[in-house]
């Protein structure tokens, strides 16, 4: 979502984004002229008139989980978006039984917590771990 | 699923939907007024309802609107970017 029109929007998928996606961006494309939604979201930069670099994790039941905002000239890591996607998919899947520590990714263990695991996480989760 | 709409020469709008509507109101003014506001800007927050909204759309080749409740029971990322063919 931008503060460009929808026609410039097809513009910029034609002309530009499907030489680098091939068929084209897959997902829709918004139009926030006024930055109404954006100033919902708290990511209108009312100055210069454009969104900030905002990203929201929206669950299945419309609760935001993450966001991230980044000032314009440095881009998002679509890979740690998709990993902490993946993260709140299994922490809900579990119903909240697992959670996943620092450094976590699918196929690393999570955590069970709970009284056994009071003052023992250090036997579960090395420093190590948050890096590799 | 997004509605296909009629293209005219009036740019199509969006906005927030719902409760959130309140906001575009003009304030009363005092001390009232400003303390409303600050609990409606403090909506968007992790663990709470993501704010609704419709907005038009270009998606695969048509011009559509989008009302972000109509993709709830998926996962959704709602991005926000400055600008088409600014460079990052």
């Amino acid at each position: 979502m931008s503060v460009d029109s929808v026609f410039v929007h097809k513009m910029w998928n034609d002309v530009e984004l499907s030489k680098m996606v091939s068929g084209g961006i897959p997902f829709a494309m918004l139009s926030d002229a006024a930055g109404r939604v954006g100033s919902l979201y708290d990511v209108y930069d009312i100055d210069a008139g454009v969104e900030t670099r905002g990203r929201f994790i929206i669950d299945p039941d419309g609760i935001i989980q993450g966001y991230e905002v980044l000032t314009p000239p440095v881009g998002r890591n679509v890979m740690e978006s998709l990993r902490q996607i993946q993260a709140f998919q299994l922490v809900r899947q579990s119903k909240g039984t697992e959670a996943t520590p620092s450094g976590w990714k699918p196929g690393k263990p999570t955590l069970k917590p709970g009284p056994d695991l009071v003052g023992r996480v250090w036997e579960h989760w090395k420093t190590s771990m948050a890096f590799d | 699923m997004p509605e296909e709409m009629k293209v005219g020469c009036a740019r199509p709008m969006g906005g927030p939907v719902g409760e959130q509507q309140a906001e575009e109101q003009p304030e009363t003014g005092g001390e009232t007024g400003q303390e409303t506001r600050r609990e409606e800007r403090a909506m968007v927050k992790v663990g709470r309802k993501a704010p609704d909204f419709v907005a038009p759309a270009y998606h695969k080749g048509k011009f559509v609107t989008v009302k972000l409740s109509e993709y709830f029971g998926k996962w959704i990322v709602l991005c926000f970017y400055p600008g088409d063919f600014t460079f990052v």
